[in-house]
């Protein structure tokens, strides 16, 4: 099968990588990249453990075809921390308790950062509506929503 | 399954040689939220598939004649972020909004909205309200049609293979109008609507209703714009009465399915009584402005 030539920017490095049609952005960072941050809980866009940033857009990796992201920037969980310095919402994710399995973890990170870039002051419901794409089958939601906002708390100042 | 290949041209006419020269079937992915859904349970099994992101004309939002004009494959979270076009047009935003969680509203097109053709589509009773004009472009030329006349069935659309719906436009408003979209669904967030209804009303300086269209959706097996439900609201102050008869007319329009998100009798009810709460919003924005 006549594999496609991608090259795209991952966490501010220059990558390169032929991909089959079929596989979509998800497939290509775990399969052909080794970056095994983003999960994959469904591949329907149900879950967002697969969230990354396209362009600084928040969307599923497991619905962007791996074809398409040819000269776009993408920004997953492992580059979120700066070198051994935890992003404030890393470290309040653990300081809270706000992970039991961890699966739902870096996409509920990478969700929770494209908020608080747009919105540095969100009230409770509105963390909870833009993180309503992220399910998570432990936790019961209240220590994530508590731990984001004690992170944007903590960044605000 | 034979071998599937991507193409992203960079006009709408190399799109649509694109699709006009394939023998095979071929798609357009637009975000790809409802495509790669499909492809994936192997719901459809396209030979070429042709993206449409990398075209300028179908990206855009801009401003033409006092009215709006965007392109097909705008995302959600463009409209809803587009501070002036989401002024003009709350309802049309209010439905956006629902569209799946913020990462499906990255990427989701009210173009792919339309074209998809759920009968629950929640962009789509908002821009029949809206009384938009989609422009679709194919191998014969341009056309423009009125958006009600995009979809002809569940999944069904009248786009010929080798057309692409291109852009939507939204005249000028007048003074005095307003706009909204409500739907019904078990859960907040995340799911697909049981019920929807679109209102968007003007009124004269005496608060009288000038004009108004009504459309309704996931109760037909298409979204349907409803002429006699705005005929019960043209020339009343949208009074009690007035919504009454809305509701009235609104159920009587109503052609649904039971299915496990609802019974026939319950989409009906609660379908009349969505149209009067989006009519008061619908009023309630018309005065504000
Ligand atoms: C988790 C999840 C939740 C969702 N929630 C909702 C919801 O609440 N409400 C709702 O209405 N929808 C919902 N959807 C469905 C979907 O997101 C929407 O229908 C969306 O608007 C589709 O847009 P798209 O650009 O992703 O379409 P695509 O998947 O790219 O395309 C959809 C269809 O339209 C065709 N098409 C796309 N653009 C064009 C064009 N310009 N010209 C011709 N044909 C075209 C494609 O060939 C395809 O058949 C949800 C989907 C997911 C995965
Ligand atoms: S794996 Fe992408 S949303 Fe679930
Ligand atoms: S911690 Fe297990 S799914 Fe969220």
């Amino acid at each position: 099968m006549a594999k496609i030539h991608v090259s795209a920017t991952v966490n501010g490095d220059a990558v390169d990588f032929l991909c089959d049609p079929e596989q979509t952005l998800l497939d290509v960072l775990r399969d052909e990249l080794e970056f095994n941050g983003a999960k994959e809980g469904c591949g329907t866009g149900d879950c967002g453990a697969c969230s990354v940033t396209l362009d600084g857009r928040l969307v599923c990796a497991c619905l962007i075809p791996g074809a398409e992201v040819q000269g776009k920037t993408i920004e997953t969980i492992e580059g979120m921390a700066d070198g051994e310095v935890l992003h404030p919402l890393q470290r309040k994710f653990i300081e809270h308790a706000a992970l039991q399995c961890g699966i739902c973890t870096p996409g509920l990170l990478i969700a929770a950062r494209a908020l608080l870039e747009r919105n540095p002051d969100p009230t409770e419901t509105e963390v909870r509506y833009w993180l309503a794409g992220n399910l998570c089958r432990c936790t019961g939601y209240h220590k994530i929503v508590e731990a984001v906002l004690d992170a944007a708390e903590e960044m605000r100042t | 399954m034979g071998e599937l290949r991507y193409e992203f041209p960079d006009t709408l006419d190399a799109a649509v040689a694109l699709l006009a020269g394939e023998s095979g079937a071929a798609r357009v992915i637009a975000g790809g939220t409802d495509v790669l859904v499909q492809l994936r349970t192997d719901t459809i099994e396209p030979g070429l598939m042709v993206g449409i992101n990398n075209i300028p004309e179908v990206r855009t939002i801009s401003a033409e004649n006092g009215g709006f004009r965007f392109g097909a494959a705008v995302t959600g979270m463009e409209l809803v972020e587009h501070a002036a076009f989401a002024k003009t047009w709350p309802g049309v935003i209010d439905a956006v909004k629902l569209i799946g969680s913020i990462q499906i509203k990255g990427r989701a097109t009210v173009g792919g909205n339309f074209c998809n053709a759920s009968p629950s589509a929640d962009s789509v009773p908002a821009m029949f309200a809206a009384n938009a004009v989609a422009t679709i472009v194919g191998a014969k030329g341009r056309r423009d049609v009125p958006v009600e006349d995009i979809a002809t069935g569940p999944g069904r659309t009248s786009l010929a293979k080798d057309e692409i719906l291109a852009s939507f436009f939204l005249p000028k408003r007048p003074p005095h109008a307003g706009d909204a979209y409500l739907r019904f669904t078990p859960r907040t967030e995340m799911d697909i609507a049981v019920s929807g209804v679109s209102v968007c009303l003007a009124l004269d300086g005496g608060g009288s209703c000038t004009t108004a269209r009504v459309a309704i959706a996931a109760v037909a097996e298409r979204v349907l714009l409803v002429d006699e439900a705005a005929d019960a609201l043209i020339g009343t102050p949208v009074d009690d009465a007035a919504l009454e008869a809305l509701a009235v007319a609104v159920r009587a329009a109503c052609r649904p399915i039971d299915d496990k998100r609802g019974t026939k009798t319950y989409r009906i009810k609660v379908t009349g009584v969505l149209a009067k709460r989006a009519a008061r919003i619908a009023l309630a924005r018309a005065g504000e402005r």
